[in-house]
């Protein structure tokens, strides 16, 4: 499949590093010849200088017969414009990155005029994130499955926790819960975990099961994490933005948002009549004092450097702010911040990347199986994805212990008629089934890719 | 330096040659050769003794960065030259070693320059192994290896392509190495194989055929017979040569262009037009300055300075002729064509008509530059700007190309030869020309230098095979600092 990108910034980069991987055909159309030699010499792929919107440029980069464009610059309406010269061109779909929070409300509309497959917003994604977060404090990360009636968590085991260097097969007596324990974390390195692996503490786990299971199952080792009411955000980006609309549906929240832009503090005074905006630099650790840190239930770090996010989180957690969440731009340090005592960290360019991968990746499967959900865990070391079985795929209604499975994958959860099933050896696969799959190895773009026969 | 990703690539390339060496270790079989086949078998065997366990190498990090693309073309290539030279030695057809040496180098640079008084007398087999050699160099045989193995492609394969292919800034075809390399040596395969069949459709024989076809496509010169292309003495072969040679000397993107049906993309690129111009200029020139002189009638003025001149400026070095007593205008403008080269993205040797463009854009600037020290002016090639760390780079390159000239022509000057015969076998050896003037003209050969000599031009054959960078990187101490 050919899939030209438009923009080599960040979230180019990654999409066409994600891409290559996956084995398609990239073409980067960039204006900027030093950031596009640099991607050619370290992707398998092809670059492209110009502009991505001009119709001479499009042709060179062999647009008219690709399968997909997805412009990727930092301005709206240069990928909107990329786009639509694609379609005319004869590009099947199209993908714009489209961020500007005043375009949301007329999304629809853009899609349809432009005729745009699908759009994503990088910041409402992360704040999405977010959200998720700071409403279920014990997780560091959650992701959602089958219209949300699953999910996925991460969290660490701390030090004297019950189910430390306690073994997997032993956890349902300990806890009496209906969950399982699908990946580990350990030192960076991924474990898909059998029966006998055993918990030790500083692991980071993943959990899927349903949110009422995955809170008892929390309950019971005692990890209830508390509510979480007042919260920090330094950084009064469009993330900010996002968050404080969704965090402010809840009641009994309240938010302190410290930004040095007069201009943007003026603005969202305007936008967000019930937070409270206080003019000043974030890295100044003295203001933040001065503004109640150490009460604090949550600190988020939003700026857009990442240097001050870390250092501000290493300090919050310092102070014992229960939780902290910080936003990276880069990927490669995600190893070390883990070591730094920030266990949440969001990272917007690779949200955006496993959006657009699952979409390319269902796209690739014409027929069979497709990928409903795609979420990269990990760091990128793993995935869970979501599948609806079909009349196609091989081995339905056998029971799941005579199956072959490949090694280093997990049938993670069986979703059957809006009943969530935690699979055990006696259970089958049914047509229709949404089946849930953890592996740290392999890709998967079909249900039937898990077999090994 | 990575080391053993080196080694590592090494072994795959010594492995790809013992594979190649079984297509002429079958027709020395076929033709009963025994002691042949014998020399044939040791080097493959040695091949694959050293090959197989540094193809099995695992370097802690697969990355490949610049330094390791050209240390590997580099150090591939002089292993390849060592190698491919055993068969000549092991069978006793090149007594000494040095020749051996040269020969296999003069055969994988596509150079074509030959210590061998008689060709005729060589076996089959031998023949096949030296017109290979120029097919396999021609493109390139880490191109190759990444054509079969894509794994070899890999992210950073782009290193290796640029080191090895030629040209001013080489590129890919289509986003995947693997295909891109893959789509070069079809083009390559479909051409040698449709001169083939045309020389075949004009009564040559099989054998010479294939011969032939394997010195035009690689632009490299060795021929089955002592007087070239003159030999088979048929107007209609020197035609299908010649277009083929002129041919070959073209940028296969302009074939792929061709092929996706781009054709106003094709016929737009300005190194072509050039390249097409300086051709068509030289045959002018040369003819007229034939006419009267040399040859009585136009017709055969034409003739001959058409072949020669597509022979020089691709640098594959075949002659129609079997004595150069042309005037020494026509002489120097082959000389000075020599150094021209075919287009960037060939087989051809040479400055190539890219680079040379470039320079003259440069002067006209500068010198524009002087009347008007204030103005603006950038450097287009195909309409569209040339990078200024480009220009830099090609500028650069020339010159550093006219230094290497110069020391050679001192070290080879020690024979005390005459001057054409000198000054035109560096500049030929330099250009992977084959075929120079004086005692290595047509119907020469270059058994009379000292074996000093031998080994400078073939360092020059390897310097202008892959563009000097690669081998003087291998041999500059900096490389090899770590710090």
């Amino acid at each position: 499949m050919n899939i030209v990108i438009v923009g080599d910034g960040k979230v180019g980069y990654s999409l066409a590093e994600q891409l290559c991987k996956e084995g398609y055909n990239i073409t980067v159309i960039d204006k900027n010849a030093e950031a596009l030699m640099h991607t050619q010499e370290t992707l398998d792929v092809m670059g492209v200088l110009g502009n991505g919107a001009s119709i001479a440029v499009q042709n060179q980069a062999g647009v008219p017969d690709c399968d997909v464009l997805i412009a990727a610059t930092s301005a709206d309406e240069m990928n909107m414009l990329c786009c639509l010269t694609a379609k005319n061109l004869g590009a099947k779909h199209t993908i714009a990155r489209i961020r500007n929070p005043e375009y949301m409300s007329q999304l629809q509309t853009l899609k349809e005029q432009f005729g745009l497959s699908m759009t994503v917003n990088p910041e409402l994604e992360t704040a999405r994130e977010i959200a998720r977060v700071i409403k279920f404090s014990p997780a560091l990360k959650i992701e959602t499955f089958s219209k949300g009636r699953v999910e996925l968590i991460e969290f660490k085991i701390s030090q004297n926790s019950p189910i430390a260097h306690k073994k997997l097969m032993e956890l349902p007596a300990a806890t009496n819960t209906q969950v399982l324990i699908c990946a580990v974390d350990r030192d960076n390195q991924v474990h898909i975990p059998g029966g006998d692996f055993q918990l030790l503490p500083e692991d980071h786990i993943h959990i899927t099961g349903t949110t009422a299971d995955i809170t008892r199952f929390l309950h019971s080792i005692g990890e209830d994490g508390m509510p979480i009411r007042r919260i920090m955000i330094v950084g009064g980006g469009r993330i900010c933005y996002y968050l404080c609309h969704m965090l402010l549906e809840d009641r009994g929240i309240d938010i302190k948002i410290v930004e040095k832009n007069r201009d943007r503090c003026d603005e969202l005074c305007e936008l967000l009549p019930k937070v409270t905006v206080i003019h000043g630099d974030g890295s100044d650790i003295e203001l933040l004092e001065s503004e109640g840190m150490d009460q604090m239930d949550a600190f988020i770090a939003l700026t857009g450097m990442d240097e001050e996010n870390l250092i501000m989180s290493m300090v919050a957690s310092h102070k014992g702010i229960p939780k902290i969440i910080t936003k990276t731009a880069r990927f490669k340090y995600m190893p070390l911040i883990s070591r730094m005592g920030i266990d949440t960290v969001v990272n917007p360019k690779s949200t955006t990347t496993s959006q657009i991968v699952q979409y390319v990746r269902a796209m690739s499967n014409a027929e069979g199986s497709n990928i409903i959900t795609l979420h990269k865990i990990l760091d990128g070391n793993a995935e869970a994805a979501e599948f609806v079985a079909t009349e196609k795929t091989r081995h339905l209604d056998t029971p799941l212990k005579n199956l072959r499975l490949k090694e280093n994958l997990l049938i993670a959860v069986i979703v059957r008629d809006g009943k969530v099933i935690i699979p055990h050896g006696q259970d089958i696969i049914r047509k229709g089934d949404s089946v849930i799959v953890v592996t740290s190895e392999h890709r998967l773009t079909d249900l039937n890719d898990i077999f090994r026969d | 330096m990575n080391h053993k990703l080196i080694l590592q690539y090494l072994g795959k390339v010594l492995s790809l040659l013992a594979a190649f060496m079984l297509l002429p270790l079958l027709v020395s079989l076929v033709n009963g050769d025994l002691i042949e086949a014998r020399g044939f078998v040791f080097t493959i065997l040695m091949l694959m003794a050293v090959g197989i366990p540094l193809g099995r190498l695992k370097a802690s990090t697969t990355k490949l960065y610049a330094k390791e693309g050209f240390i590997i073309v580099a150090v591939s290539w002089l292993a390849l030259s060592f190698f491919g030279a055993l068969p000549f030695y092991f069978s006793g057809a090149i007594p000494s070693f040095i020749d051996c040496l040269f020969e296999t180098v003069s055969g994988f640079t596509t150079t074509g320059a030959s210590i061998l008084r008689d060709v005729e007398s060589l076996s089959p087999g031998i023949l096949l192994w030296r017109s290979f050699t120029h097919w396999i160099g021609g493109m390139g045989v880490l191109i190759f290896l990444m054509a079969i193995i894509p794994a070899v492609a890999g992210d950073r394969a782009l290193h290796l392509l640029k080191a090895e292919s030629p040209g001013h800034d080489p590129g890919k075809l289509v986003p995947k190495m693997h295909q891109t390399s893959m789509l070069l040596y079809v083009i390559y395969l479909v051409l040698t194989v449709v001169e083939i069949l045309l020389l075949l459709a004009g009564g040559m024989s099989p054998f010479h055929s294939i011969i032939t076809a394997m010195g035009t496509a690689s632009t490299g010169g060795f021929s089955s017979m002592n007087a070239s292309i003159a030999g088979f003495n048929s107007l209609y072969c020197e035609i299908v040569v010649a277009v083929f040679m002129f041919l070959f000397g073209i940028n296969f993107n302009i074939f792929y262009l061709l092929f996706i049906r781009r054709l106003t993309g094709a016929l737009k690129n300005e190194e072509l037009r050039v390249y097409f111009g300086v051709v068509v200029a030289a045959i002018a020139l040369i003819t007229i300055n034939l006419t009267g002189t040399t040859y009585p009638t136009v017709g055969q003025s034409l003739r001959y300075a058409a072949f020669q001149v597509c022979s020089y400026i691709t640098t594959t070095g075949f002659f129609s002729i079997t004595q150069m007593n042309w005037p020494l205008f026509s002489r120097m403008i082959l000389l000075a064509l020599m150094f021209f080269g075919g287009c960037s993205g060939s087989t051809a040797g040479g400055l190539k008509i890219s680079r040379i463009v470039i320079v003259w854009k440069e002067i006209r600037r500068a010198l524009f530059q002087i009347i008007h020290p204030r103005s603006v002016e950038i450097v287009k090639l195909d309409g569209k700007a040339v990078d200024k760390g480009l220009v830099h780079g090609v500028c650069v390159y020339c010159c550093l190309c006219i230094f290497l000239f110069f020391s050679s022509l001192f070290i080879v000057s020690l024979d005390n030869m005459d001057v054409e015969t000198t000054v035109s076998a560096v500049a030929s050896c330099l250009n992977n020309v084959g075929a120079a003037l004086g005692k290595v003209g047509p119907g020469g050969n270059y058994a009379d230098f000292s074996p000093l000599s031998k080994g400078v031009l073939a360092f020059n054959m390897l310097l202008g095979r892959l563009e000097l960078y690669p081998l003087l990187l291998l041999i500059s101490p900096r490389t090899w600092r770590t710090v």
